[in-house]
């Protein structure tokens, strides 16, 4: 391997670049879904190709290809200098980036178990209990039950005497119970939506999910859902479960402190930020309750690594602390830029795409109270629980989320539950009406795999914890 | 990239190396280019050359997948082989008739050569163009200009042999001036429609007119929606409703609505996967070829599309609007057409008594499917219009509303079509002019 990453670095000093990287990455997929008693998919999938990128002249040139041989090699770097003297041709000065130390390593998935070495049979069977439970209850008119589980094995070398082999495996699994009315349908999905819950685990991950024992309830209040009220409208207090909590930290706070589309290079798609570098250190984002941070070495997350795709390694950064903006998520170039210490977050989807900032793992520490303990605390409100629409603007400052299910709460007690709940505000004033933060028994580190950014699109894995927590006078039920 | 040659060898290699009763290899080609620039300089510059294969094995109604970008001779036997294990471990799917016959495929051309020569400097040089025209309005450029070539080859034991080749030309451009943006785009399999002084031209009208906004009362309002905002609308429409897979799962709207009128007679609304002003794809991922299909003919709602899947449980015929296997999704409209009417942008503006224009949507996520219910934000030209008039700019407003109760208030229709990517392919849409369009929040900028 080191054979064709020398080739490629050589080609590109000798072409008179200041800075080349190579990444050659190999992944493997498997998805196993099972749907209302019969098999929707069993699918494996293999990826393999190599991406260049060179700083010549000033400004950036990426290539890729799929086929991995000396030739191509020296063509694809060929390509990305030609590319990048293009890109030089509209430029106002010279990008330059923050140092990094050079280092040779290899890293390990953290795997007891590979998934890909259980049978075929086993997950079978597993999923078809689970999918059973579900169709168990009446009612239900489409049920879904679904593994996934996913390795990369990446190399990466730059000019700067780089050389990182670094593996990782994901397991991840969930399950979904849908009912339908007349003009309704209302779902209820566990884990979490969007594709239940996935960590940096092997397969001894799936029983931690235990989709087993909760299939039943799912399916039940799926179908309590039809019949349930629905959301009240008006401003009162809102409790967010964890997997919720995750998503908002993810839309209202992971994105808006991205460095890149701080500084405005994600403006012609993902927009930019309303936390800009005057802000930092000055900004009362949160209440002091609010403190997040963005660790890249929690054990299990998806946004968890060794070193980015910029060769730098590892870092847990504070973002907001006691409520008050301090930091960012950021690339050698930003961090360069705005004369801070960079938080190595650059990483790419796959070898066919440039490396742009990423969240890694962002998350809300713990507070100290218990849920029962919040909820008992509430006069009025609602407790919101899983993720159903989500829905920010380009600076990251109008939200609305909706969730598949709510409990009313009254006098300190949860009360029915409601359907199609939405709450919506601004994101400042939300974080500095919460009050509560629930203890680290209810935190749960929550793997999300469609996070997307960038042109070519770029999907990523990123991981955020949270326990549930407590926010003031929210406006909620927005649906007509 | 890959030749026709190399594409239909691949996939007679897959469909030789296979024990599987019947069995479907699809082989999907693409190499982009993107040019990306932001603060008026070239930020992002890249260039991908992929290919992937798709089997998919049928033993006893078992179905194996197995898909791989690796694609020397064993690789791709490696692949089957192991589509064909899968499918010996699988359960039966009961639902699973067959995998589709061949059939005639229609002739389209959808290569245009000078797209696929189309060279970094040459997209460096239009967005120079761009950058130039905004910089004495002090405004800063950012976008991308992609161009791209996509071969696709499906092919089954059946009979089934299809392969097309098409370009995509596609130019996006957000400029910023320190209170406004504005937005424009156009696409084309011709990067000589690509016209960069016309693209700039636009964006910056708009971003000069939205300079310094204003917030408005927060209500149901009229709304005139320019064709951005109209193929958005009818993306998530399409997702929502317009599938065979959510109609027969009682989510779609559609499950309920076939034979009503749903929506104003103004509207009509069908799919063609053969318009040759659009992105055409002649046949779908399962090799057949596209039908023509109605969604909602003077407002009466009509149909929704088919794979195979779908379709065999319901004793018809696919309508060709398979997705790549494996997928949740099932079948989807990729080249939706919106028939124009004879209004004038200038008529809309005229004949709206309180309203707001919108240029396009950001961040829409369905919140209801069965009721059509979105929310998103408005985006890069945002205008308060009263009395007929544009009156000032306004911040960006968010919305909560249902595609159908919206379309049922269509007054005006745009005589104008302009082609618009999707989430695949690409619409012709009109711009539109609705009487109530519910507003539910706004933002500050």
């Amino acid at each position: 391997m080191r054979e064709l990453t020398d080739l490629c670095l050589n080609k590109a000093q000798k072409a008179g670049c200041a800075y080349a990287d190579i990444r050659i990455i190999k992944r493997e997929r498997q998805e196993i879904s099972l749907k209302s008693g019969n098999v929707e998919a069993i699918s494996v999938s293999d990826d393999l190709g190599f991406g260049v990128r060179v700083l010549k002249n000033g400004a950036w040139g990426f290539a890729s290809s799929r086929i991995i041989s000396s030739q191509k090699i020296e063509e694809i770097t060929s390509k990305a200098v030609e590319i990048a003297e293009a890109s030089a041709r509209v430029k106002d000065k010279d990008v330059e980036l923050a140092p990094v130390e050079p280092v040779v390593a290899k890293i390990q998935a953290n795997c007891q178990i590979d998934p890909f070495t259980v049978p075929l049979e086993e997950k079978l069977q597993f999923l078809a209990r689970v999918d059973d439970r579900l169709r168990s209850v009446k009612g239900v008119a489409v049920s879904k039950a679904f593994l996934a589980f996913f390795k990369e094995f990446k190399v990466f070398a730059s000019t700067d005497g780089s050389f990182i082999e670094q593996e990782k495996i994901e397991s991840g699994g969930g399950m979904e119970a849908i009912a339908v009315g007349e003009g309704d349908f209302q779902i209820r999905s566990f884990p979490n939506s969007m594709g239940g819950n996935t960590a940096a685990y092997g397969y001894e991950f799936i029983p931690m999910l235990k989709l087993e024992e909760n299939a039943e309830r799912i399916a039940q209040e799926a179908v309590a859902l039809l019949k349930a009220k629905p959301c009240p409208s008006g401003e009162m207090d809102i409790i967010l479960d964890s997997s919720q909590l995750a998503l908002q930290i993810h839309e209202s706070c992971g994105h808006p402190t991205e460095l890149d589309r701080v500084l405005g290079t994600e403006a012609s798609y993902a927009g930019t930020s309303f936390m800009t570098p005057d802000l930092l250190g000055k900004l009362q984002y949160g209440s002091k309750y609010v403190n997040i941070y963005a660790d890249a070495t929690a054990p299990g997350g998806l946004g968890s690594f060794a070193y980015d795709d910029e060769g730098a390694p590892a870092q847990c950064v504070d973002l907001v602390k006691e409520g008050l903006f301090v930091g960012y998520l950021t690339s050698r170039e930003t961090a360069h830029a705005l004369g801070i210490p960079n938080s190595a977050c650059m990483r790419a989807d796959g070898w066919g795409r440039m490396p742009i900032i990423r969240m890694t793992n962002i998350s809300l520490k713990p507070g100290d109270a218990t849920l029962e303990e919040i909820i008992a605390d509430t006069k009025k409100g609602l407790y919101l629980i899983t993720n159903r629409s989500w829905s920010i603007d380009d600076k990251r400052l109008n939200f609305q989320f909706g969730t598949e299910m709510a409990y009313e709460i009254k006098n300190g007690k949860l009360g029915a539950i409601v359907k199609n709940a939405t709450y919506t505000g601004m994101t400042p004033q939300f974080w500095n009406s919460c009050d509560a933060v629930a203890n680290k028994d209810y935190w749960t580190l929550w793997g999300l795999t469609n996070c997307g950014k960038g042109q070519p699109s770029q999907v990523m894995h990123v991981g955020h914890g949270a326990s549930p927590a407590r926010f003031r006078k929210v406006q909620v039920g927005v649906m007509k | 990239m890959m030749t026709k040659e190399q594409v239909l060898e691949i996939l007679k290699t897959a469909l030789e190396a296979s024990d599987g009763e019947q069995t479907e290899a699809v082989l999907v080609s693409e190499n982009e280019e993107l040019t990306r620039f932001a603060n008026s300089v070239i930020h992002q510059n890249t260039m991908q050359e992929d290919a992937s294969l798709i089997v998919r094995v049928i033993k006893d109604k078992k179905i194996g997948i197995a898909s791989s970008n690796i694609l020397s001779k064993e690789e791709v036997v490696k692949t089957v082989k192991h589509a064909s294990k899968i499918a010996s471990l699988s359960p039966r799917n009961q639902e699973f008739i067959s995998l589709p016959a061949g059939k005639p495929l229609p002739q389209i051309d959808g290569f245009v050569e000078k797209t696929a020569r189309t060279t970094p400097e040459e997209r460096a040089e239009a967005v120079r163009k761009l950058v130039e025209m905004a910089k004495p309005h002090g405004i800063k450029a950012s976008g991308a200009f992609s161009t791209s070539v996509l071969r696709l080859g499906v092919a089954n034991t059946l009979g089934v042999q299809a392969f097309y080749q098409t370009t995509v030309a596609s130019f996006s451009t957000v400029l910023l001036s320190p209170t406004s943006a504005g937005y424009a785009d156009r696409e084309s399999r011709n990067v000589s429609d690509i016209n960069a002084e016309e693209i700039a031209e636009e964006a910056i009208k708009r971003t000069v007119d939205g300079r310094n906004p204003r917030q408005t009362e927060v209500k149901e309002m009229e709304a005139i929606l320019l064709p951005y905002a109209v193929s958005e609308m009818f993306d998530y429409l399409a997702y929502m409703g317009l599938g065979a897979t959510s109609f027969q799962e009682g989510r779609s709207f559609m499950s309920e609505a076939r034979g009503k009128k749903v929506v104003s007679e103004k509207i009509t609304l069908y799919d063609d996967g053969l318009d040759i002003r659009g992105f055409p794809l002649p046949f779908d991922f399962e090799g057949q070829p596209k039908k023509k299909v109605y969604f909602f003919e003077e407002g009466i709602a009509r149909d929704v599309v088919y794979d195979s899947f779908t379709a065999f449980k319901e004793g018809k015929e696919s309508t060709g609007h398979a997705l790549p296997q494996p997928n949740s999704i099932g079948p989807l409209p990729l080249n939706l057409v919106l028939k124009p009417g004879n209004a004038t942008l200038e008529e809309m503006i005229k004949s709206t008594k309180d309203g707001v224009l919108i240029t396009r949507f950001w961040y829409v996520r369905p919140v209801h499917p069965k009721l059509t219910v979105i929310t998103g934000m408005t985006r890069d030209g945002t205008f308060k219009i009263e009395n007929g008039k544009i009156v000032y700019p306004l911040c960006n407003m968010r919305f909560t509303a249902s595609i159908l109760e919206t379309l049922a208030g269509t007054e005006l229709v745009g005589k104008e079509l302009k082609l618009e990517k999707g989430f695949f392919g690409g619409n012709l849409v009109p711009a539109l002019k609705v009487k109530s369009f519910r507003f539910t929040g706004q933002t500050t900028f």
